[in-house]
């Protein structure tokens, strides 16, 4: 049915148009800028700046950071790794701990709901939680410390256990279990199954956390072959930001003493380029999972 | 059941409940060597000596400040783009702004420092290089810790405006097409239809999200200041949030008795300001209540 505009709605859209694609460029922007100075040769970017187009197109950027590829690959793997190993434990911990929370007939479920819930509440702090994991649980410098404190979220269980609960109708527990069905074979091969848009998301949350986490490589791994690979892009950049920064603070250019402007940049693309070539498919059940968590309230 | 629930009990035992046997640590003078309670006892020496330092009023206006910004802008931009983008009809258009507006949301805050520095940094950052080239003198964002203000509110509006806005499109999709017949019909505008229906619609959502902000309003953002900022002390005054103050005295300065006492005072101060506004909107409105 076409319908007729009237001005109020011609102005509306004009605005709309005028803002969102405003806002999209400014989102977009910056990637452009990364990307075309990872494409620009060093001095060039040293000469005359940063552009939007690269003003003398270069791939050394690129180059330098595959003449070491050892260091990118090796970072790359823990991250890979921690993130398949962290997001399928934590899923399976999860929706576990979701399906029983949302079993009615689980005497405890408020209690234990509570006790995960107050953790969002109070706390210790950050630093007894450092002492504890490296002075009690002596996981400085290992690889478990990579895993294990992302593995769960108070925010997560909630979200799994309210998709379960509306996603998985109470009679199906009842005539699993009349059907000699245990708890785990009922969670194992129907909860599990009608849950999976709820899944998705929180395993899209979770390997989304564990694929960008720099912080705990910064608390707690000193030797370098075991930094995640966004600390390991954290610790290039700044060696030079560093210099660069203290450069401008006292009006003496260091620019030339830095490592190669490109380079970083080339790194950074190297960093994200898994994520923006897995974006486009990972970002509709992003949005589904989201539309359904935010529809039921 | 009890047994399938156990990991998830474990986990936060260890993770959550054992660290706050910790906070003794903030009445000591801590001791690395020793265990635990033989550290010397100092009662409340250092909340004394951090509040008498000033930090804490410091960090108290900081972290709560930036936080009421980000609610509050945030959400109002959220809310005014999924209005706007909802009201569009262009299914391509709509589409593919939405994918761009949520992709900053993906990546690291590692990757958002890099575009940063990109932007701003003194030599060739693309914001000097756009300056020289009107003839205007560079500008060294660095060393002007009131731009920060803004750098820090615009980058995280820039990260999160796509993930809200794509809870408040979902809540407006499910507004029945009813009321925005008759008010047709009834002879109200486009913008009278949006202001009378489309956003009183949205209240719930915005109260749900508020309440989730308003629990976290003594932590929030920590890889968002400490990416943008570091250890660049010249921009503490504006930047510095209690979650950075905690960091840097556990990593840099090791003051682990100070750092606790702040990391106490945060939980206890968050705590006490989410009971508070629990008790009152269950007080106004019971539906809203958290718990």
């Amino acid at each position: 049915m076409q319908i007729q505009k009237d001005k109020y709605t011609r102005m509306l859209h004009a605005i709309a148009y005028v803002v969102i694609i405003g806002l999209s460029v400014a989102c977009l922007l910056p990637f452009l800028l990364i990307i075309s100075a990872s494409l620009t040769s060093n001095e060039s970017i040293i000469r005359d700046g940063y552009h939007l187009i690269p003003k003398q197109f270069s791939l050394e950027g690129y180059k330098t950071v595959f003449i070491f590829p050892d260091e990118v690959l090796r970072a790359y793997t823990v991250t890979i790794i921690s993130t398949v190993v962290g997001t399928t434990l934590g899923l399976f911990f999860m929706t576990m701990a979701g399906y029983v929370l949302a079993r009615k007939d689980f005497k405890y479920r408020n209690t234990f709901s509570f006790y995960i819930y107050f953790t969002t509440l109070f706390g210790g702090g950050l630093v007894p939680w450092y002492i504890m994991i490296t002075k009690y649980l002596g996981l400085l410098d290992s690889y478990a410390v990579l895993v294990l404190p992302g593995l769960m979220t108070p925010f997560l269980i909630i979200l799994m256990k309210n998709f379960i609960k509306s996603a998985v109708p109470e009679e199906l527990f009842d005539s699993g279990k009349i059907d000699g069905a245990g708890d785990f074979r009922i969670y194992w091969q129907i909860v599990l199954k009608l849950s999976m848009p709820g899944i998705a998301t929180v395993g899209l949350f979770l390997a989304l956390y564990y694929w960008n986490d720099w912080f705990t490589s910064s608390l707690f791994i000193n030797d370098t072959h075991k930094y995640q690979l966004q600390f390991y892009l954290y610790n290039v950049i700044n060696s030079a930001q560093f210099i660069a920064q203290m450069g401008a603070g006292t009006g003496v250019s260091l620019a030339t003493e830095v490592p190669a402007e490109s380079t970083k940049m080339a790194m950074a693309i190297v960093v994200t380029g898994p994520i923006l070539f897995l974006y486009p498919f990972v970002q509709r059940y992003f949005v589904k999972g989201l539309t359904i968590g935010a529809v039921k309230g | 059941m009890f047994l399938m629930l156990l990991p998830t009990l474990i986990f936060f035992l260890v993770n959550s409940y054992f660290p706050m046997v910790g906070i003794y640590y903030a009445f000591t003078q801590f001791d690395f060597n020793s265990s635990m309670f033989n550290s010397k006892f100092v009662g409340l020496q250092n909340f004394e000596f951090l509040w008498r330092s000033g930090t804490l009023v410091k960090l108290t206006m900081n972290t709560i400040g930036y936080n009421i910004a980000f609610i509050v802008l945030g959400n109002v931009l959220a809310i005014a783009c999924a209005i706007l983008l909802s009201e569009l009809n262009g299914k391509w258009f709509k589409k593919i702004s939405q994918s761009v507006m949520f992709l900053p949301y993906f990546v690291s805050f590692v990757i958002l420092s890099v575009i940063v520095y990109n932007l701003f940094n003194y030599d060739s950052g693309f914001l000097n290089t756009m300056l020289t080239q009107f003839g205007i003198d560079p500008v060294d964002v660095y060393s002007k810790p009131w731009a920060w203000i803004f750098l820090i509110i615009i980058f995280y509006l820039w990260k999160n405006l796509g993930y809200s806005m794509v809870i408040y499109l979902a809540a407006i999709t499910g507004i029945s097409d009813e009321y925005y017949e008759a008010a047709k019909i009834d002879g109200a505008n486009i913008f009278q239809r949006i202001w009378y229906i489309t956003v009183p619609m949205l209240k719930s959502t915005f109260v749900v999200l508020l309440l989730f902000a308003l629990g976290s309003i003594m932590k929030g953002q920590f890889d968002l200041f400490y990416q943008l900022i570091g250890n660049n002390g010249l921009l503490y005054n504006t930047t510095d949030i209690l979650d950075t103050y905690v960091y840097r005295s556990l990593k840099v300065t090791f003051d682990v008795g100070m750092a606790t006492a702040a990391g106490v005072y945060q939980s206890l101060f968050g705590f006490i300001l989410i009971m508070t506004v629990n008790y009152i909107i269950r007080k106004i409105n019971d539906d809203y209540a958290l718990f």
